[in-house]
């Protein structure tokens, strides 16, 4: 029955996972471009911006379209309305990415001020968030995506390590500021990553249970 | 080629058969005209019979008695049966069963039948003789299975979602029926009772036997009574009056006709006041 | 407050097993929707409520049905009953009289024949079912004549003027066009301030939107039942959620 809802909703949850995808690679080739200095990763961050902001427009406009014509209750409703909440944080990823991307590119050439250790760990960790967040919407695992919510604190925890290497850095030497500023804005990107990371696993629990870690019990 | 052949061959055939008809009907009626209306004179239509007028106003006096009797008789007899059979009985119980078959018998039983019944019950056994009351109550006896079988069907056609209604107001069965379910058949009713009216008109076997041949308006439901139908049969008879036969033939027909097209104008009335 | 309190009620229609061991409290001034599949019970149970079963031969219950806390099956006759819980039906059915007489029926039925008080009945009923405007000069007229939803609105005055305590709507608004069905739907949220209110529906949106509390039958038996929020956001058993989406039924 409802066999062309059923499809449509495939048709949704391909379209968030294409969205997921891209959103992963933005991070990674932001994360390579960060650690390696490669200005063709950041390049490729920057662009991969512009087809996570389509992607989004394609999968709202879907979403909508289900919501006007399938009229959807409990489960279905859940889901479309999660889709919607989810591709706003997904997106939001996306426009960080390519922001780090972009410092990266202005310091093209500049060597670092100390060596790269905690930043690719907080890359790694949130490109873990996010892998996992759309992972547990795929196979619908409330649990795995109840997991991701203590992830975010290590994140927290590891911006907290750099901005207090980055001020003493500062402090022993006033040339080091601009780089360190720089460097303390990618950092702070990775957390907001995080931050949106959370998110999605928040929407994809309440999308499968009903219950929204912040609000009350649906 | 062949098809288009036999489709025009029953196309001609049923065009045939619906002239045919209209023609019968038209011959019939002009005879008819043709014959008697050339001895319409005012002496027909004297109030009192005599042998050189052959008056037929007595005789048209008795029709209207002896048909306002019948259905006096005959239609709450009918109606109430038929909401009996509709509103009370158990559909499809054995009770139910017999009397519609006895109903449909009865319909079929050809007039002179009744007549000698009536002739043997009315007038012998209960003591009416050759009367009104005897005539009348026979012909109540004919129309009786044709008005119980339409107010029936009027009854059965009236949609259950009004009687629904009805109950669901907390009104019980007798209100329902009296209320709702017997105004809304009225129509049908009204159908079965004009085609009983027109039966009636026509009857002449079962009166002569029952009611009699006297050519006075009937004051007492125990004299004697001819209706026109029964007046044309004893003219005719007589071999004196044939001319004075048709010209009533003519008035019989008018009021047929008459009749006819009441029923057809109160339908239509009745049907766009409810549909 | 409970208005009906259903106890272990089994239905049989001759060998048929209807409803079984339905156990229900219909709560004061709150709709009340019944939905499911067809065939599930839910318009049975309607009219067990108003002993529109009595009508069907071979219907028989065992179990109790309390309204006010009195059993309707026991002491009460059914001309009270019914003028305390009215219905109006799916197909609109006024009676073919004109518009007055539809909705003093009711009334006069139950004895009143003053002529005065008929009009001023007929006049709060026809307000009261957001209709007065519209019929206020058409009350010698046919009811036949209305418009669908104009004719389902007048049934709706015709049950409210013999003053119910319950209205019970039998998908009332199925055989109507969707400006007639908005309306009622409208009516519905004004009625049940002063009445109590079941109705059973095919329209999952219409219970979502009309109802405070929803009950889902299937085969005879209620599944779930509960506030209607919950239970077309998160509903608790599988089945009711595969019946409001749509997948079955």
């Amino acid at each position: 029955m409802r066999s062309r809802f059923d499809k449509q909703l495939n048709q949704l949850n391909n379209d968030l996972m294409e969205m997921g995808a891209l959103t992963e690679h933005a991070i990674k080739s932001a994360a390579l471009a960060l650690s390696e200095q490669d200005e063709s990763a950041a390049k490729r961050a920057i662009e991969l911006e512009r087809e996570i902001d389509a992607q989004e427009r394609i999968v709202e406009s879907l979403c909508l379209k289900l919501l006007l014509e399938q009229q959807p209750v409990a489960g279905d409703l859940r889901l479309i309305s999660a889709a919607l909440k989810m591709i706003t944080d997904l997106e939001r990823i996306g426009d960080q990415a390519a922001d780090i991307a972009e410092i990266i590119l202005r310091l093209h050439g500049q060597s670092y001020i100390k060596p790269m250790l905690h930043l690719p760990q907080m890359a790694m960790r949130v490109i873990e968030m996010v892998t996992g967040s759309i992972d547990a919407f795929v196979r619908k695992d409330s649990e795995k995506a109840r997991g991701i919510f203590k992830l975010d604190d290590a994140v927290d925890e590891l911006f907290r390590t750099v901005k207090n290497e980055l001020v003493e850095l500062i402090r022993r030497d006033a040339s080091n500021s601009e780089q360190a500023v720089d460097l303390i804005m990618i950092a702070k990107y990775f957390e907001r990553i995080g931050d949106h990371a959370q998110n999605i696993a928040e929407w994809v629990e309440f999308s499968l249970t009903g219950v929204h870690k912040n609000g009350e019990k649906e | 080629m062949m098809k288009h052949f036999k489709s025009l061959l029953a196309r001609s055939t049923v065009y045939l058969a619906s002239a045919f008809t209209a023609v019968m009907l038209l011959i019939i009626v002009a005879s008819i005209l043709f014959k008697g209306i050339p001895y319409l004179t005012p002496s027909l239509f004297a109030w009192k019979y005599d042998s050189v007028n052959v008056s037929l106003t007595p005789a048209l006096i008795n029709t209207l008695s002896m048909t306002l009797l019948s259905l006096l008789a005959a239609v709450p007899a009918g109606i109430g049966a038929a909401i009996y059979l509709t509103e009370y009985a158990r559909r499809g119980s054995l009770f139910v069963k017999v009397v519609q078959i006895t109903a449909e018998t009865l319909a079929g039983i050809p007039s002179i039948v009744f007549g000698l019944f009536g002739m043997l019950f009315f007038v012998t056994f209960c003591h009416m003789g050759i009367s009104l009351l005897a005539g009348a109550l026979t012909l109540a006896m004919m129309i009786l299975p044709l008005i119980m079988r339409t107010a029936e069907e009027a009854l059965r056609s009236v949609p259950d979602s009004y009687r629904e209604a009805s109950f669901g107001l907390g009104a019980g069965h007798l209100r329902t029926v009296f209320c709702v379910v017997l105004p809304a058949a009225v129509p049908g009713i009204l159908a079965g009772v004009i085609l009983g009216v027109g039966r009636i008109v026509g009857e002449t076997a079962a009166l002569i036997y029952t009611a009699g041949t006297v050519a006075e308006a009937a004051f007492s439901l125990s004299d004697s009574a001819r209706t026109l139908a029964v007046h044309m049969y004893v003219l005719s008879s007589e071999g004196l009056y044939m001319h004075q036969t048709y010209a009533t033939a003519v008035v019989l027909l008018i009021i047929v006709a008459g009749i006819n097209s009441l029923s057809y104008w109160a339908a239509r009335r009745l049907s766009n006041g409810k549909v | 407050m409970a208005k009906f309190d259903i106890q272990h009620l089994n239905l049989y229609y001759g060998n048929f097993h209807a409803l079984k061991d339905i156990s229900l409290q219909i709560t004061e001034h709150k709709v009340t929707a019944f939905i499911g599949p067809s065939g599930c019970g839910k318009s049975t149970l309607m009219k067990t409520l108003n002993r529109m079963n009595d009508l069907v031969e071979g219907c028989r219950i065992t179990g109790k049905v309390l309204l006010d806390g009195e059993d309707i099956y026991d002491t009460m006759d059914t001309t009270t009953l019914r003028k305390r819980v009215g219905m109006v039906f799916q197909k609109p059915n006024p009676f073919p009289m004109s518009v007055f007489d539809n909705v003093a029926y009711g009334p006069r039925t139950h004895g009143i024949h003053n002529r005065a008080r008929l009009g001023a009945i007929v006049e709060k009923s026809l307000r009261d079912a957001a209709i007065w405007e519209e019929l206020k000069d058409r009350l010698k007229s046919s009811a036949l004549g209305l418009s669908g939803g104009q004719q389902q609105r007048l049934c709706i005055a015709r049950a409210l003027a013999v003053e119910p305590e319950v209205l019970l709507m039998d998908e009332s608004t199925s055989a109507l066009d969707p400006l007639s069905t908005a309306k009622i739907e409208d009516l519905i949220t004004l009625l049940k301030e002063k009445y109590t209110i079941v109705m059973v529906t095919h329209n999952m949106q219409q219970a979502a939107r009309v109802s405070d509390t929803t009950a889902f039958f299937l085969l005879g038996e209620i599944v779930e039942c509960g506030d209607t929020d919950r239970l077309f956001s998160t509903p608790r058993d599988k089945r009711t959620e595969d019946y409001i989406t749509g997948r079955f039924g």
